[in-house]
């Protein structure tokens, strides 16, 4: 239950930090903002890795696991390299 | 590796995604930023595959090289005209991603291990104690719940937003009833939730939220506009961090957690100000359609004998003399792919000593900062790339406004027609300019399906035809001058 409670303060404090944090974000990088933040959230690959690869789980749990493994992937590798082709285009003067 | 290292580069992930975030404040350091917030996901992968649990990585090296190779070629393939699909497939994805990790959670914690559908829709005898003691294990499941079901409302009607942007999907569909039957869909996959979570075993329960969530996304999105997609995509991008989010709360993971709301706020804040933008509630845009008018507006008695026409040299001899040209682009520019073409003109008007900048309303185009993304590749410096509120008082010290593909955004009755659909909603005040030459394939309405007066003032001149010809052709003859 304390732990719940720490997760929950963690996500609170995190959505006023989204606030403070993307107000600021210039109207001219907004498409940057939305692949960049689609690459961030490809980190569900985390749980994914752990479902894809546990020893003992029933095949089902390993094949989903593998389906989350493959989406995030694309979400982290894809999201990435297209928000930084973007935003190399933004740098040059 | 113990615990309390691997959370403790968990949290170091976190910093590098906030610190990732904080560098797309400025275009300077906006590339770092991104850099940074790689390196956070990095390690965040290196130290979970470090987790004793993982004893096979077929699957996983299997999913990474998919991943990998499906990811990459889309990143560098894709033009950036269609930026807003790539991000709605992203949007997807990451709501795909989350809803497999929370139903491969399910059915490892209830340790089914079906051999058919019949075994998987059995149900099984688990107590909720199985995810978790007391209100921990009820947590879990609703968290399990929630996150199966925003992610299978994620990924169809990401998939269904790509298909409106891609054109494959013209019409648009919903359930009859429209927001009476989406309503009724959601309680359902509610209802299904709390069966759910009072059985943890009714693995029909949880299927049940799977197809009816898949089901809602599709009817959700289906009946949207395709201007109305800015506010869709963010909105998505929304709900895929939330997913996240919850799916965090699932697995008790600091990083997920971090890192989903950080998402979810951003996609929010963009809806909040894409709706601002067209002055719609976000219910409106949903579920609404454009309001009928109070009265009727007649497009032939607007227009009729009052609608000046111009040819591209007599334009280009406007433009010699002016020394302030504002360029008003739209999603009209992005599907002639006249981008480059527009750059060219502006350098052609500035080697002649004219002032040229770009006036970009927040809904222009398709996603939140489509138009500066576009300019962007055609290598405009992004300080020319100028709001709204910062360009509108200028408008009346511009000589010439050329307006390419945009239509609603510039209508001035927005601002003076009390009573019609549009009216309230800011647009670029592009008529106090002396002159306004629009770009335009023919006189027919915008999305808002209204006529557009601007078209009719004596001080408009329309240009009719292929927006990047008629550019191309616009520059030609200024630079033979």
């Amino acid at each position: 239950m304390e732990i719940l409670i720490l997760l929950l303060a963690l996500f609170v404090l995190s959505l006023f930090l989204g606030v403070e944090l993307i107000t600021k974000v210039p109207p001219t990088l907004h498409t940057p903002l939305m692949s960049g933040t689609n690459a961030v959230s490809g980190i569900t690959l985390v749980g994914a890795l752990l479902a894809a690869g546990s020893g003992g789980s029933p095949l089902l749990v390993n094949l989903l696991g593998f389906v989350a493994v493959t989406l995030a992937t694309i979400n982290v590798v894809g999201g990435y390299l297209v928000t930084n082709r973007m935003l190399a285009m933004f740098k040059r003067k | 590796m113990s615990p309390s290292i691997v959370s403790a580069v968990y949290l170091l992930a976190g910093i590098l995604f906030i610190l990732g975030i904080k560098g797309l404040t400025k275009p300077k350091t906006a590339v770092r930023g991104n850099q940074l917030s790689a390196l956070g996901m990095l390690i965040a992968v290196v130290v979970t595959l470090l987790d004793s649990s993982i004893v096979d990585f077929s699957f996983i090296i299997a999913g990474v090289l998919i991943g990998g190779i499906v990811g990459a070629t889309m990143a560098l393939k894709i033009q950036m005209t269609s930026m807003p699909q790539m991000v709605a497939l992203l949007n997807g994805f990451g709501g795909g991603a989350s809803l497999t990790i929370a139903l491969a959670e399910y059915f490892s914690k209830v340790g089914a291990d079906p051999s058919s559908f019949a075994q998987l829709v059995t149900p099984i005898a688990v107590e909720s104690s199985a995810f978790g003691a007391g209100p921990e294990g009820t947590v879990a499941l609703i968290s399990i719940g929630l996150t199966v079901l925003i992610g299978a409302v994620t990924l169809t009607g990401s998939f269904v937003a790509f298909a409106k942007l891609q054109e494959l999907m013209k019409k648009s569909y919903g359930l009859p009833g429209g927001p009476i039957g989406n309503a009724l869909f959601l309680a359902a996959a509610l209802v299904a939730v709390v069966l759910l979570v009072t059985n943890p075993g009714n693995s029909l329960a949880m299927l049940s939220i799977v197809a009816l969530a898949l089901l809602l996304g599709l009817f959700l999105v289906m009946p949207i506009g395709g201007a109305d997609m800015p506010v869709v995509i963010a909105l998505l991008n929304s709900y895929s961090g939330i997913a996240a989010a919850l799916a965090g709360f699932i697995l008790g993971n600091t990083v997920l957690i971090v890192a989903g709301s950080l998402v979810g706020t951003s996609g929010l804040i963009l809806t909040q100000i894409m709706c601002v933008a067209m002055n719609r509630s976000l219910a409106n845009v949903l579920f609404g359609k454009m309001a009928a008018g109070g009265e009727t507006v007649d497009a032939d008695e607007i227009y009729a004998g009052k609608v000046t026409s111009a040819q591209p040299d007599e334009i280009a001899m406007m433009l010699e003399v002016a020394k302030r040209v504002v360029i008003v682009p739209g999603y009209g520019m992005a599907m002639a792919q006249a981008q480059h073409a527009v750059r060219e003109l502006a350098d052609a008007m500035e080697s002649r000593g004219t002032e040229v900048e770009y006036g970009i309303h927040p809904v222009a185009g398709r996603m939140p900062g489509h138009m500066n993304v576009l300019l962007a590749e055609a290598e405009v410096p992004y300080d020319k790339l100028v709001e709204m509120d910062r360009i509108n008082p200028t408008f009346e010290d511009t000589d010439v406004v050329i307006i390419i593909g945009a239509n609603d955004v510039t209508n001035p009755m927005a601002r003076e027609s009390e009573g019609s659909p549009i009216y309230g909603m800011p647009i670029l005040n592009v008529d106090k300019a002396k002159n306004v030459v629009v770009i335009k394939r023919s006189l027919s309405p915008g999305f808002a399906g209204l006529p557009n007066p601007l078209f009719a003032m004596d001080h408009c001149l329309m240009v009719y035809g292929d927006g990047k010809k008629a550019v191309i052709d616009m520059t030609t003859a200024l630079n033979q001058s």
